[in-house]
């Protein structure tokens, strides 16, 4: 791909002559053209290639996630987003102006329209909460009527007007999280930048966030960037994913086709966590490499789109008249789409074995054969 | 003790209080931007200028390395250009001030350096301006620390202030001096060492007290 075009994540490639910077995308709320980041040696320390050859937008009105592993570049792709650090080469473009080339007082006004949260929250201690969700009004110029007024309306917006006059340290993580969320929508952004924002949180609580962001998203139009390690996250909440290793972008399109085909090693770790690629303890032991008489052989199934995992078992029983055993499964939903992965016992004979394998191999499920038990 | 002695008493413990009072006040002035400045202008930091950052820090390191009661009798001639006098308590603010001013700077620079620098990264991320960083996040999230400086500060320049006997400043420990010590009268000295305990718990307390009550990291139940 060349320094001028760029894909939409999800959207079909635009025909050649829509490729000029300005309508290559003309829904992209954020768009990166060939960035690369270095940070220079310092120190002794070597310098480091934070990010390289990364093209990709972020359409307008999405939930993207940006999933990786630690050190892979999410934070300073996202500090990218709002300024916060300059690409070394390439330009990011928000909202149709390029934030790369901004400084002083123009990057200060563009990143009004641009909110953060963060996974410490990052609140002022010595300021309550409205008075911290007041904090970007006050920085921005607003009159005190008006931040008065709006201050009241984002606390109603994320549930929490009874908190008005705590402080932070009177505040539950979740809490918390609401008051950042709302001081990160003051100035009404149209871009959200989530960095692990629920990433210090219990599950109940991670939900809770999630639903919020997702009712955000939903009634204000906002577009929201997840910076993520958790698959959790990203199947909860977002449409469209970018997955990121060692400062590439390795993967990239809607959630639902990223995670029923995952290509690359990562991609498929990630998946890994939601639908687990281990057995279960007990049966784990039991297996062994030749067939014991009366045994069975066991086969792991991945299963991949809608309803898939439902029909795999009843299907293979009808067509070829065998006692399938479900040994262990693990499906879940991803984007709309059944994802898992199943253990069956299959009954007796080798040629019984030979048979699923190849009608499973029919129908493109892909299978591998793990031993046999007793 | 004679009324006549409360009396100096009284007296000196007023001096003193202006004294103190007055070069706290002024080394605060000076003391408070400087230490933000050096505890924001390292390489990469708010407002970067490292050269400057540097030289300033000499500065500072040298006027603390020098014993008070030669940097009172060094600057006389700037005192006298500044006060107009060498002599007495007023003339006895400028080396104060000028003592206390870069200690402050180094207890202020601690104290914004405590202050998480996630906070900068948040407000800049909302297009805080530096200055407003400062003025916003910076210094009212240091307070408690800010606050535990200056009562340090006060109680430091309760000490120095007794030096200022030498060059005539006045004062509670000048008054020790001169008539606990030098006129062997024990009960001066000592009700004199009893007001300058009173003063400095009192300074303490009041620091502490004021530290605490700002202090929002606490719960208040």
């Amino acid at each position: 791909m060349n320094a001028h075009q760029s894909l939409a994540v999800g959207q079909p490639i635009a025909p050649p002559e829509a490729m000029s910077p300005a309508a290559a995308a003309p829904d992209a709320m954020v768009r990166f053209e060939s960035i690369s980041k270095t940070y220079p040696a310092y120190r002794g320390k070597p310098g480091v290639n934070a990010l390289q050859d990364i093209d990709f937008a972020i359409p307008r009105g999405s939930i993207t996630g940006v999933i990786g592993r630690s050190g892979a570049g999410k934070s300073s792709l996202v500090r990218l987003i709002n300024g916060l650090e300059k690409p070394t080469t390439g330009r990011v473009i928000v909202d149709n102006s390029d934030i790369s080339a901004l400084v002083g007082r123009e990057l200060r006004l563009a990143q009004r329209s641009i909110g953060m949260i963060f996974q410490h929250f990052n609140l002022l201690s010595s300021r309550t909460a409205a008075d911290n969700i007041a904090l970007p009004l006050e920085i921005a110029g607003w009159t005190r009527a008006d931040i008065k007024a709006r201050v009241a309306e984002l606390l109603a917006l994320v549930g929490i007007a009874d908190k008005h006059d705590r402080y932070p340290s009177e505040l539950s993580g979740g809490q918390k999280q609401r008051v950042g969320i709302a001081r990160a929508l003051a100035t009404r952004p149209s871009v959200l930048l989530s960095d692990e924002a629920t990433s210090a949180l219990d599950p109940q609580t991670t939900r809770a966030i999630l639903d919020l962001l997702a009712s955000i998203n939903r009634e204000l139009g906002v577009t929201i960037v997840l910076i993520t390690h958790e698959m959790s996250v990203v199947r909860q909440l977002a449409r469209e994913v970018v997955v990121l290793d060692a400062g590439r972008v390795v993967e990239s399109g809607h959630v639902a086709d990223i995670f029923t085909h995952p290509k690359h090693p990562i991609t498929q770790s990630f998946l890994a966590e939601v639908i687990g690629d281990s057995l279960p303890v007990s049966l784990a032991s039991r297996i062994v490499a030749e067939p014991p008489v009366g045994g069975q052989a066991v086969i792991r199934v991945q299963v991949r789109g809608a309803g898939a995992g439902d029909t795999v078992v009843a299907r293979l029983a009808r067509e070829l008249g065998l006692d399938v055993a479900l040994l262990s499964a693990r499906i879940d939903e991803i984007g709309g789409q059944h994802v898992g992965s199943l253990v069956l016992g299959i009954p007796g004979r080798e040629d019984a074995q030979a048979r699923v394998m190849a009608w499973l191999s029919q129908y493109q499920f892909p299978a591998e054969h793990l031993g046999y038990v007793a | 003790m004679s009324p006549e002695l409360i009396n100096l008493i009284i007296q000196a413990t007023g001096e003193s209080l202006y004294m103190v009072g007055i070069a706290a006040l002024l080394g605060t002035v000076f003391g408070l931007p400087l230490g933000v400045f050096l505890a924001t202008s390292r390489k990469g930091e708010l407002f970067a200028a490292p050269l400057v950052n540097r030289v300033l820090g000499a500065i500072v390191n040298a006027t603390r390395s020098t014993p008070f009661i030669i940097l009172v009798v060094a600057i006389i001639p700037f005192t006298r250009f500044v006060a107009g006098t060498s002599i007495g308590s007023t003339a006895a603010i400028v080396p104060l001030t000028i003592a206390s001013a870069p200690f402050i700077a180094r207890l202020v620079e601690a104290a914004i350096r405590e202050v998480d620098g996630g906070l900068i990264e948040t407000a800049s991320s909302f297009g805080a301006s530096p200055l407003q960083i400062v003025l916003k996040v910076l210094i009212p999230e240091a307070l408690p620390g800010l606050l535990l400086a200056l009562t340090l500060a006060v109680v430091s320049l309760l000490g120095y202030s007794a030096m200022v006997g030498a060059v005539g400043g006045g004062g509670l420990g000048d008054l020790g001096i001169r008539y606990g010590y030098q006129r062997f009268m024990p009960e001066m000295m000592l009700a004199v060492v009893v007001v300058l305990i009173a003063l400095v718990q009192l300074v303490q307390s009041a620091g502490d007290y004021l530290a605490r009550r700002v202090n929002r990291r606490l719960r208040h139940r």
